[in-house]
């Protein structure tokens, strides 16, 4: 630690914030104005920005030599410290007592908080159900779904056409945008099953941006950039619900499908079609000399990620009232692959997490939104310097070496 | 039981096998030796339809099994140990079991076999709920004999077992392999490097070279023909 000190670091700070300084040079420090014709040096901004990174400079090299030390720690054998999430869920005591407090919270949340939050939090917890499903194609079969948005704009616009021309239900079009998806999924995995990797990410891509030109400019089927408006809230047995209790509503039945979506991805997880996820993710061929059929279960992948897909985007036409193809753009793909991510690929508690940092902060740190995607790319660098496998790492992924140290290799 | 006729099989533009016949007849240790490139390990590929051969024919039990795809040759009871082993790394030793009983659905049988492997090998049951990426190089191939095995193979096709172990945890597979053949009545193609092994434990033998059967013989003869021992066996 004293090593960070020595004359070596400090003349590397040094020249770092050289650099720095003279990079940022024209845009923090000469600013022309046009109109009086005058140069004016802010020469304040220069040494806040040669500070500033001789500081982070050295703050960061200190974090990545903590980190290495950790990691040396962990391979010398030294009592690794299980990660915070794991030390809980490991314990009933702290787990059960903890879990309830989470539950009753939760419950109470729309009688705590205006309605306002009520709207914010089901907003989150649509991603939370998206990043789950996603976590499945990404986390669980290693496919890189770049189009996820896709099956969330068909089911969408499942819900929004349907009740437009046949006046279906909200209830009804739930399990029908489940099958669009699951369909959609299908129809996307057959093309691009021979593909992996930077390819696959890239069809994926393309067939979200498809998807979302196609609603824009088939104006006769989706009515294009105008979108579809008017759409009907849940119904609660017939009964008119003022707006507040709509929302409720809503935010009760997004807690109901959190909860169904978690238990099923739960169940796949430990399934043997969810460890033959796993294993076509890690070996191709030894998995087709076990017999298992690639096409298939690659494909089940897809069609069972976009299910959640399609039926989130049913609850988000019910939510919103109003859905165009605006609402689908490629970005929304990313925040959602962002969640899985920044959460840990296939931990259900991690993008459970990652939805709810991703979508609750923007919205409480609205007054820092300007600087919104500078924070999110930071955030997004940070992570994969100092905490690759996300904020809840796969219990998968913790080799244990029980056992194996004690019989000497 | 398996049958291979004029097999012909490709990578791209590449050639790899150049018309392969052979036959293996039920209980049976057949072993194909050969030098690197020869063609031995796509054979395998092909009776395995993972490479499918594009012109002859391969039966199985007099039932053609060319044209079929990888999952339908396992559920006949033809399971392949892949060269290098390949085990499922970040599965446990219990879940790399389970895959290889993907196409089984009784649960008993499955339970049964699973018995019979820990006693086959002790050490996979000592290490059960490890992550198949931290045993050791004979523990990985254990257990990917293991996993082969408990597809219930009629046909159990391995790919160089003695790839890259210490000369000890060579014998003790080569142990099982025999083992294997003799308890189960599993019938064992044996594609192999180390020819002076793999003949002693084999009824018969061919030499690959270049994509094509170059002889065949019983494995004591090739053991003894002064050609197979100046190529193969280095005396």
């Amino acid at each position: 630690m004293m090593r960070i000190f020595s004359l070596e670091e400090i003349k590397k700070s040094f020249f770092t914030c050289l650099w720095f300084g003279f990079l940022t040079f024209p845009i923090m420090v000469v600013r022309v104005n046009t109109i009086e014709d005058v140069v004016e040096w802010r020469w304040n901004n220069l040494i806040i920005v040669v500070f500033g990174s001789f500081f982070l400079s050295f703050l960061w090299r200190y974090m990545i030599e903590r980190k290495e030390a950790g990691r040396k720690k962990a391979e010398s054998g030294e009592a690794e410290k299980k990660p915070l999430v794991r030390r809980i869920m490991d314990n009933p005591r702290i787990y059960r007592p903890l879990l309830a407090a989470v539950a009753i919270f939760v419950l109470s949340f729309p009688f705590l908080f205006s309605s306002y939050q009520t709207n914010i939090m089901t907003t989150a917890l649509i991603y939370v159900m998206l990043g789950l499903g996603l976590n499945i194609v990404i986390g669980l079969a290693g496919l890189l779904d770049l189009g996820y948005v896709a099956f969330y704009a068909a089911g969408a616009y499942t819900y929004a056409l349907l009740n437009y021309h046949f006046g279906l239900g909200f209830w009804t079009v739930l399990p029908l945008g489940a099958v669009v998806g699951a369909i959609m999924g299908i129809l996307l995995g057959f093309p691009v099953l021979r593909l992996r990797g930077d390819y696959l990410a890239i069809v994926t891509l393309g067939f979200g941006e498809i998807i979302r030109l196609v609603m824009e400019n088939w104006n006769e089927f989706s009515f294009g950039p105008s979108g579809i408006a008017n759409i009907p809230r849940p119904g609660f047995f017939g009964m008119d619900l003022s707006l507040t209790a709509a929302t409720n509503y809503i935010y009760y039945i997004m807690i109901g499908m959190v909860l169904i979506t978690i238990f099923f991805v739960n169940r796949l997880q430990n399934s043997r079609i969810g460890r033959a996820w796993i294993a076509l993710r890690e070996d191709e061929i030894a998995c087709q000399a076990m017999g298992i059929d690639k096409t298939k279960t690659k494909l089940t992948a897809f069609s069972l990620g976009a299910t959640w897909a399609g039926m989130a985007g049913v609850i988000f036409a019910a939510k919103t009232t109003f859905i165009n193809p605006a609402s689908f753009t490629f970005l929304e793909s990313a925040i959602i692959l962002c969640i899985v991510v920044l959460g840990g690929m296939g931990s259900i508690v991690g993008v459970i997490l990652g939805a709810l940092v991703l979508i609750l902060l923007p919205e409480y740190l609205r007054a820092f939104s300007d600087y919104r995607m500078v924070l999110f790319g930071a955030t997004l660098v940070l992570m994969m310097v100092f905490r690759p496998q996300g904020l809840v790492s796969d219990v998968r992924r913790v080799y244990q070496f029980k056992g194996a140290t004690e019989k000497g290799e | 039981m398996l049958e291979l006729k004029d097999i012909r099989s490709y990578y791209g533009n590449i050639q790899a096998i150049k018309g392969v016949s052979l036959t293996i007849s039920e209980g049976e240790i057949i072993t194909l030796i050969g030098g690197n490139g020869a063609g031995k390990t796509t054979t395998l590929m092909s009776i395995s339809g993972i490479v499918p051969p594009r012109s002859g024919e391969i039966l199985f039990m007099g039932e053609p099994i060319h044209e079929k795809s990888p999952d339908e040759i396992v559920s006949m009871g033809i399971c392949q140990v892949p060269e290098g082993r390949r085990i499922f790394p970040f599965l446990t030793v219990m879940e790399n079991l389970d895959m290889g009983a993907f196409l089984r659905k009784d649960k008993d049988g499955i339970k049964k076999d699973l018995e019979y492997i820990y006693d086959l090998f002790p050490i996979l049951a000592e290490r059960r709920h490890q992550a198949g990426g931290t045993l050791s190089g004979g523990e990985q191939q254990m257990l990917a004999i293991s996993r082969a095995l408990m597809a219930r193979p009629r046909l159990l096709l391995m790919d160089e077992p003695s790839l890259g172990l210490a000369p000890l945890v060579v014998r003790r597979i080569f142990e099982i392999i025999e083992q294997i053949n003799r308890e189960n009545n599993t019938t064992i193609f044996l594609v192999e490097q180390n020819a002076n092994l793999a003949l002693k434990v084999a009824n018969r033998g061919y030499v690959m070279e270049n994509g094509l059967i170059t002889m065949a013989d019983d494995a004591g003869k090739l053991l003894a023909n002064e050609e197979v021992k100046r190529a193969y066996l280095g005396l």
